[in-house]
């Protein structure tokens, strides 16, 4: 069971791949949209990417209003 | 479809679509690659009369409000149903918005009712401001898991009664719903809109964009905004057509949405049709070259047919792999909500794909203009629908003036605010704030805003004020938000910006720090509503007596500024 910086760390390592920049770039507190310039529907697209890496299916009401990536790994978390 | 001009209201309406249309399929729910539902009419009115009933048991009564703040799915409808058959009056919320903002407009509204799904509750329940909504007497949570605690709310799928419903008429001018078209911050814009307006709309669009069974519409905007209320409910449904819902919106399954279930419309906001025009384009970028040369001619072909008007057969023909992508069946894109750039409307409309581009607003009952693509012209927003008297006015030499609107589709006003409706008509006209012109063929040409607020790729209205409280106590001498294009006119619609005014205090100057703070506080905004820039002025804001700026002629020393050197970007 990976512990939520584990999660927190995949999720980062994830983003930066997906969206194409370093990974040392991004910080767990990081508004994702602001950081990487993404909108709802690229967004949209990361949770599916993070969905087949974890194995989970994460309902769009889980990640309403979730900007950062610390609070998405959390609700990752709660889906292991 | 239903003769509209028979009837008094939408309850009326939908209750003879009940039974004209009893077999037909009038929704269908997916949930990723699962169904979930698939409703004829007469389960829809099966599902609906109960909760009807047990509505009406609970002392909901005739012109009482319920609200609704729920994800786009069947439960949606089936609600509004049953409110506008117990003669209530529906506030449709935008489930996007924050608790703190649902209460608020709950109170503001006066809704004794409210009905909303179970992850929503989870987070309106605990939040402090729920005190002061204290008419909401009665709670319906969808989807609850068995072992939830509700604090204080029932069930929705148990909330029924075996009896029938009594229908509860009511009269075309009657308010049907309260829509807030904006304003979460100090001042709630609450349109209400009455029954004729929904009923006067519906006529104008089928007349223009029809349904009948068989026709699927699918149902991405949310249903509280009114275009989806519009053709993703009260127009299919009184033409005996099927609205498909799904439970996610992940690009994958939308896409696989349009073949899986043949969809014949779609309302998308224009960021969602940007993002598509952007794949398909990559799409395109990639065939080899020989492939390439052959879809430009096809699509090159296609334009030069379809001058004048549409033939979607013929398209499908010529470019029927693209078409295919979109399910085969699909006549039109309606798009809404904000201004879509030409370029974009152009794409679609070359590769065969119809996009019904238009401009209204809330207050307006949806849509005022539409483009009756005969010809398309991606660089207008259409001729008035049917019914609806537009005015231009006081035009500056390029004939652009404000645009008025005039018609049974215009709301009756704001909600307890007799001051904002005041302002918002002049003689009978609605003041839309927007600018712009006719040309030589009766269409419509945007040109920007008048008023001080901007509308998001997304459809969001965002009024500066409303984004105010989070500069709060901001350690500077005073501050003002602003839509750029209101300071700064443009007769443009695209690239519209909030920027932040700050008047320091003496000897302050602009920090790492305090930029720092500005951009914290605005991350506490949602993505769309945050400020793009600041705005330093050395002198004190104008105010009037009672400390309140004023904003007109702030504005007006900002103007003085140089747009570009002004705005410092965050």
């Amino acid at each position: 069971m990976r512990t939520l910086d584990q999660t927190t760390q995949e999720v980062v390592d994830l983003a930066a791949k997906h969206f194409n920049v370093a990974v040392g770039t991004l910080a767990p507190s990081d508004d994702f949209f602001k950081k990487l310039g993404i909108d709802s529907l690229q967004a949209l697209e990361l949770l599916s990417r993070l969905e087949n890496h974890f194995g989970i299916e994460l309902p769009d009401y889980e990640v309403q209003g979730v900007s950062d990536f610390r609070t998405l790994a959390e609700r990752i978390q709660s889906r292991l | 479809m239903l003769d509209l001009s028979k009837y008094q209201s939408i309850g009326a309406a939908l209750k003879d679509a009940m039974t004209a249309f009893s077999a037909e399929t009038c929704l269908i729910e997916a949930d990723r690659d699962r169904e979930k539902e698939l409703l004829t009419y007469k389960d829809f009115q099966s599902r609906a009369h109960p909760l009807a009933r047990a509505l009406q048991d609970a002392g909901f009564a005739g012109g009482d409000r319920a609200s609704i703040i729920m994800t786009n799915q069947s439960k949606w409808l089936i609600s509004a149903y049953s409110i506008f058959l117990a003669g209530g009056v529906l506030v449709p919320l935008d489930y996007k918005l924050t608790p703190a903002e649902h209460w608020q407009l709950l109170k503001h509204s006066g809704a004794k009712v409210l009905i909303t799904e179970y992850p929503i509750w989870r987070q309106l329940c605990n939040a402090p401001e729920r005190a002061a909504a204290e008419d909401v007497k009665l709670v319906l949570v969808t989807e609850a898991p068995a072992s939830a605690d509700l604090v204080g709310a029932r069930r929705w799928e148990e909330f029924r009664n075996a009896a029938e419903p009594v229908f509860v008429p009511r009269e075309r001018k009657d308010v049907a719903s309260i829509v807030y078209s904006s304003g979460t911050g100090g001042r709630p814009k609450g349109c209400m809109m009455m029954h004729e307006n929904y009923l006067e709309q519906c006529v104008a669009l089928t007349s223009l964009y029809p349904f009948w069974p068989g026709v699927r519409y699918l149902s991405i905007l949310p249903t509280n905004h009114a275009i989806d209320f519009m053709v993703g409910f009260f127009g299919p449904f009184t033409c005996g057509a099927c609205v498909v819902h799904l439970r996610t919106l992940r690009p994958e399954f939308v896409r696989e949405a349009f073949s899986k279930y043949k969809i014949t419309y779609v309302s998308l906001v224009p960021l969602v049709l940007k993002n598509l025009q952007k794949g398909l384009q990559a799409r395109f970028d990639e065939l080899p070259s020989g492939k390439r040369k052959m879809f430009n001619f096809l699509v090159a072909v296609n334009k030069a047919l379809t001058r004048r008007n549409p033939r979607p057969g013929l398209s499908r023909k010529l470019l029927g792999q693209v078409h295919a992508a979109f399910g085969g069946g699909l006549r039109a894109i309606i798009v809404g909500g904000a201004f879509t750039e030409p370029q974009t409307l152009q794409f679609f409309y070359d590769l065969g794909i119809p996009v019904a581009n238009g401009y209204g607003l809330t207050e307006a009952g949806t849509a005022i203009t539409v483009n009756d693509l005969n010809p398309f012209r991606a660089d207008t927003v259409g001729k008035p629908l049917p019914g609806m008297e537009v005015k231009i006015v006081d035009p500056a030499k390029d004939g652009v003036g404000e645009v008025y609107v005039r018609s049974k589709t215009v709301m009756a006003g704001y909600l307890n605010d007799p001051e904002l409706t005041a302002e918002a008509f002049a003689d009978g006209w609605l003041k839309t704030g927007d600018l712009g012109r006719f040309d030589s063929t009766g269409h419509l040409l945007l040109a920007g805003r008048k008023k001080n607020m901007i509308v998001t790729e997304e459809g969001k209205n965002i009024y500066p004020e409303d984004i105010e409280t989070v500069f709060e106590s901001l350690p500077v001498k005073e501050f003002c938000v602003f839509a750029a294009n209101y300071v700064w006119p443009k007769r443009s619609m695209a690239g519209e910006q909030l920027v932040l005014a700050l008047h320091l205090e003496g000897g302050q100057s602009y920090t790492d720090a305090l930029r720092n703070d500005i951009i914290a506080r605005n991350n506490r905004l949602l993505n769309y509503k945050r400020v793009h820039g600041v705005v330093l002025l050395e002198e004190d804001f104008p105010r009037t007596a009672s400390l309140k700026i004023k904003r007109n002629i702030l504005a007006e020393r900002l103007a003085q500024l140089d747009r570009t050197s002004a705005i410092l970007l965050l």
